[in-house]
């Protein structure tokens, strides 16, 4: 593992290139020059010339339209209805590691709320010395700390379980975001409030319609847990929680309450609706896991992938993708070309923090044949991210959620790339 | 708790003095005093929840015939007078023996674990769109029902605070903690094999046969990245080059010079004339107001009654007069003695549906923000028939 951009196969190419003469890499800026003169350089431009934006032209800044492409996507027929559904981040667009608010998946049980700080109040009762109400500026009283997690839904890859199903890993990978939170831990505020001796799981419910109340064992509420009120560095959005959510490092995104109102201490788990009905994983045998909180290691490749594939033809080509375990920190990517037979290992590049994305680059010299890409990440448990049918041969096709297998991509010849899965 | 590799890793980094500490804090003495004490009619307004024990259960009964009638006025309308859930709505009943099956059913019978669960959902998030409606008593009520509907009762059958323990699901025993970490760990922590960890592949299933995935319009997956080569010819030209439709309704003035042409009713028939000069900005807010309607009202071009009608042209258009809707008797009287759908009877209507025309079965609260219903109706009016 190191941070080095140039690659064995990299120097290979230009070794090659300068044998073979130039002229032999198809592509729109070289096809460009070959026709004579760039005008883009010869002839004065109009940006070069006269005046761009004032400042103030945007208050507050949205990206260039060029990128108007880069947004949340849903796919509408996955629920019946937008305001108990989900959406994808299109972490096929993005690079690095922090996902900016604006674009990062929502899933929302009963829509996003509009709740001011004014009007928030979070409420901790139950095993408790002294029940308390905080208002806003209570919590902003206390201690805060600062963590970088990702937040995974834990249906995400759930429409793959029965094989490759849609076309992009925004659609397949993209129920995650990973964002710098700043906030006040749980545990100050539940010691604020003294828990009893008696009290062993932790309870979280939204001020929404939904609720969506979800348990935690004492020991992970006094663990990580955070109140958080700011995300990369501004408030968090409507659709993430404002004006406080809660952050739980590693553990499936359902328990991420948004809104939250009320923090309960109970000596059993409550058994709510979304810690049964929904987010328990069945198995084969027709019985069913609960408490699957954690979120396995996985990878995946962001690019290429199909809705970004190869245009630039044969030659230098940059893998890159994205790694994460909620069980700790990534410590190796390896990329596959053929489907899984040989492998070699990616460079991490930047930090690998603990339960957050790890990103993670390979440069080849694409010889323009067909490729079977995957990517298989492992993290300092010593798990190693298993295929898809690894997980199946255990839990059968209808467990739903968690699915963590290695992604397949199909990139052929004429750089297009589709999902697939192969045996 | 310590099977859990969670903890397991958080002990042993503590051991090797390795701790991280992302959540470190100064070390304070004692509480700060912040915050006050909770009241306790506080607490009860809020801590609503009721334990696998009954632990939280509020005193009241109700039987399986009242709950068949509250169940047909406030739960019907998605879930199907028999709990059998309309289009793909949650199925409450039913399913059994179906878990091993390749599309299991998961209902109350077949799959929930705890009662606790069925009283402690319907009174505090049902019903949808409407959530902490349904009365304490209600509440037993439906739960009895969804018991009989479950052929797990009787039809005399009533549930109260008294007998509610008594109760055992069906599945109760079907579900058992998390084991990945004894299951599946040790076969997943192992060396990387680097080369030739398998004999060659071939394809085997491909996402593309499916053809599921939400496409531009060039066919392509959404949101697929364009060419960089192609792009700058468009950004010569922002005012002839339509941005891509669906960034039409999100961003907020990608070209200024297209605005008025943006008034958006995606997928709608052409609007009437008499809307053209409709406020744009109150019909785009309206439409955002819209997706809380839009669970059970299909709008634009081809669409279908759903869990409400269609609402293509419902301003201008007589009370339940929709093709192939079931309306409650309430509308047709209401659209029999005349009564038209114009912004004063939408507004009054959304303002308070089950105040302005009782016993309709619309399951929803109504919109509180006057600014909200006029938007909406505006947006109403720019739908075509």
């Amino acid at each position: 593992m190191t941070d080095e951009p140039v690659s064995q196969s990299r120097r290979g190419f230009l070794r090659s290139t300068a044998l073979a003469g130039a002229g032999l890499v198809a592509g729109a800026a070289s096809a460009r020059a070959a026709a004579g003169p760039d005008p883009k350089i010869t002839e004065v431009q109009d940006w070069a010339s006269s005046f761009g934006d004032a400042v103030d032209a945007a208050p507050y800044g949205m990206p260039i339209r060029f990128e108007s492409h880069v947004v949340r996507r849903n796919v509408e027929w996955l629920t019946e209805s937008p305001v108990s559904s989900i959406n994808f981040t299109p972490i096929h667009a993005l690079e690095g590691t922090i996902t900016p608010q604006g674009c990062a998946f929502e899933r929302h049980h009963s829509g996003a709320i509009e709740l001011s700080k004014q009007d928030f109040r979070l409420m901790i009762n139950g095993l408790v010395e002294k029940p308390l109400v905080f208002t806003f500026e209570d919590l902003l009283r206390f201690p805060r700390s600062v963590t970088t997690a990702f937040c995974e839904c834990a249906a995400n890859g759930g429409m793959e379980w029965g094989g490759a199903q849609l076309e992009g890993c925004q659609y397949t990978q993209g129920m995650i975001h990973n964002m710098e939170y700043t906030g006040v831990p749980l545990r100050l505020l539940l010691e604020e409030a003294g828990v009893k001796p008696e009290g062993k799981w932790v309870y979280a419910e939204g001020a929404d319609a939904s609720s969506n109340g979800r348990s935690m064992p004492l020991e992970k509420a006094m663990d990580d847990v955070m109140v958080a009120f700011f995300a990369n560095g501004e408030a968090l959005r409507k659709e993430h929680g404002y004006p406080a959510r809660l952050v739980v490092p590693g553990w499936e995104g359902n328990m991420w309450v948004k809104w939250l109102r009320r923090i309960a201490v109970y000596d059993q788990a409550v058994e709510s609706r979304e810690e049964t009905s929904k987010y328990t994983d069945l198995m084969p045998d027709g019985r069913a896991r609960k408490w699957t909180w954690v979120m396995d290691a996985k990878s995946v490749i962001t690019s290429p992938s199909p809705q970004v594939p190869v245009r630039h033809g044969k030659g230098p080509l940059v893998i890159t993708g994205l790694a994460w375990s909620g069980n700790g920190r990534i410590t190796r990517v390896d990329v596959s070309l053929d489907g899984g037979v040989n492998w070699q290992p990616a460079r991490i590049s930047g930090d690998a923090k603990p339960k957050a994305l790890t990103r993670f680059h390979l440069d080849i010299d694409w010889n323009g044949e067909e490729m079977l890409l995957q990517s298989r990440a492992m993290d300092d448990t010593g798990y190693l991210q298993p295929t898809k049918d690894e997980l199946r041969k255990i839990r059968g096709l209808n467990n739903v959620y968690h699915n963590n297998g290695i992604q397949t991509w199909w990139v052929k010849a004429d750089g297009e790339v589709e999902n697939v899965e192969v045996a | 708790m310590s099977k859990l590799p969670e903890f397991r890793l958080t002990a042993a980094l503590v051991a090797s003095g390795l701790m991280l500490g992302s959540l470190v804090t100064p070390a304070i003495a004692g509480k700060l005093g912040l915050g006050r004490e909770a009241l306790p009619e506080e607490i009860a307004a809020w801590d609503l929840s009721v334990l696998p024990d009954g632990k939280g259960l509020r005193p009241g009964s109700g039987d399986v015939a009242t709950g068949e009638e509250v169940f047909a006025e406030k739960c019907a309308a998605c879930h199907g007078e028999f709990a059998e859930g309309l289009d793909s709505w949650p199925v409450l009943a039913g399913g059994e023996g179906s878990l091993t099956d390749r599309r299991p059913v998961k209902t109350i019978g077949s799959y929930w674990p705890y009662l606790s669960t069925v009283w402690d959902y319907v009174h505090r998030s049902m019903p949808f769109g409407a959530a902490q409606t349904v009365s304490i008593d209600e509440t037993y009520a439906i739960t009895a029902f969804l018991l009989y509907s479950n052929g797990l009762v009787e039809d005399d059958f009533v549930l109260s605070h008294e007998n509610f323990t008594d109760v055992k699901l069906p599945n109760a025993d079907g579900f058992y903690p998390d084991d990945r970490p004894q299951t599946e760990y040790p076969l997943f922590t192992k060396e990387p094999c680097m080369s030739n960890c398998v004999a060659p592949v071939k394809v085997t299933k491909r996402a593309i046969e499916l053809n599921v995935t939400p496409e531009d319009s060039d066919g392509r997956p959404a949101g697929s990245l364009p060419p960089i080569g192609a792009q700058p010819d468009k950004a010569e030209a922002p005012a002839v080059v339509p941005p891509p439709a669906e960034t039409q309704v999100a961003a907020a003035s990608p070209a200024p010079a297209a605005a008025p042409a943006q008034a958006p009713a995606p997928a709608a028939t052409p609007a009437p004339a008499s809307v053209a000069t409709a406020d744009p900005a109150l019909i785009e807010k309206g439409m955002t107001v819209f997706k809380k309607c839009a669970a059970c009202h299909k709008v634009g071009e081809g669409a279908k009654n759903g869990t409400g009608p269609v609402l293509n042209g419902v301003v201008g258009a007589k009370v339940g007069a929709v093709d192939g809707f079931k309306y409650s008797k309430v509308l047709l009287d209401a659209g029999a003695g005349g009564m038209v759908w114009d912004a004063a009877t939408l507004d009054a209507y959304l303002t308070d549906p089950k105040g302005f025309l009782p016993k309709n079965k619309m399951a929803f609260a109504g919109i509180k923000k006057e600014d909200e219903r006029a938007a909406v109706i505006a947006y109403l009016a720019s739908l075509g028939k």
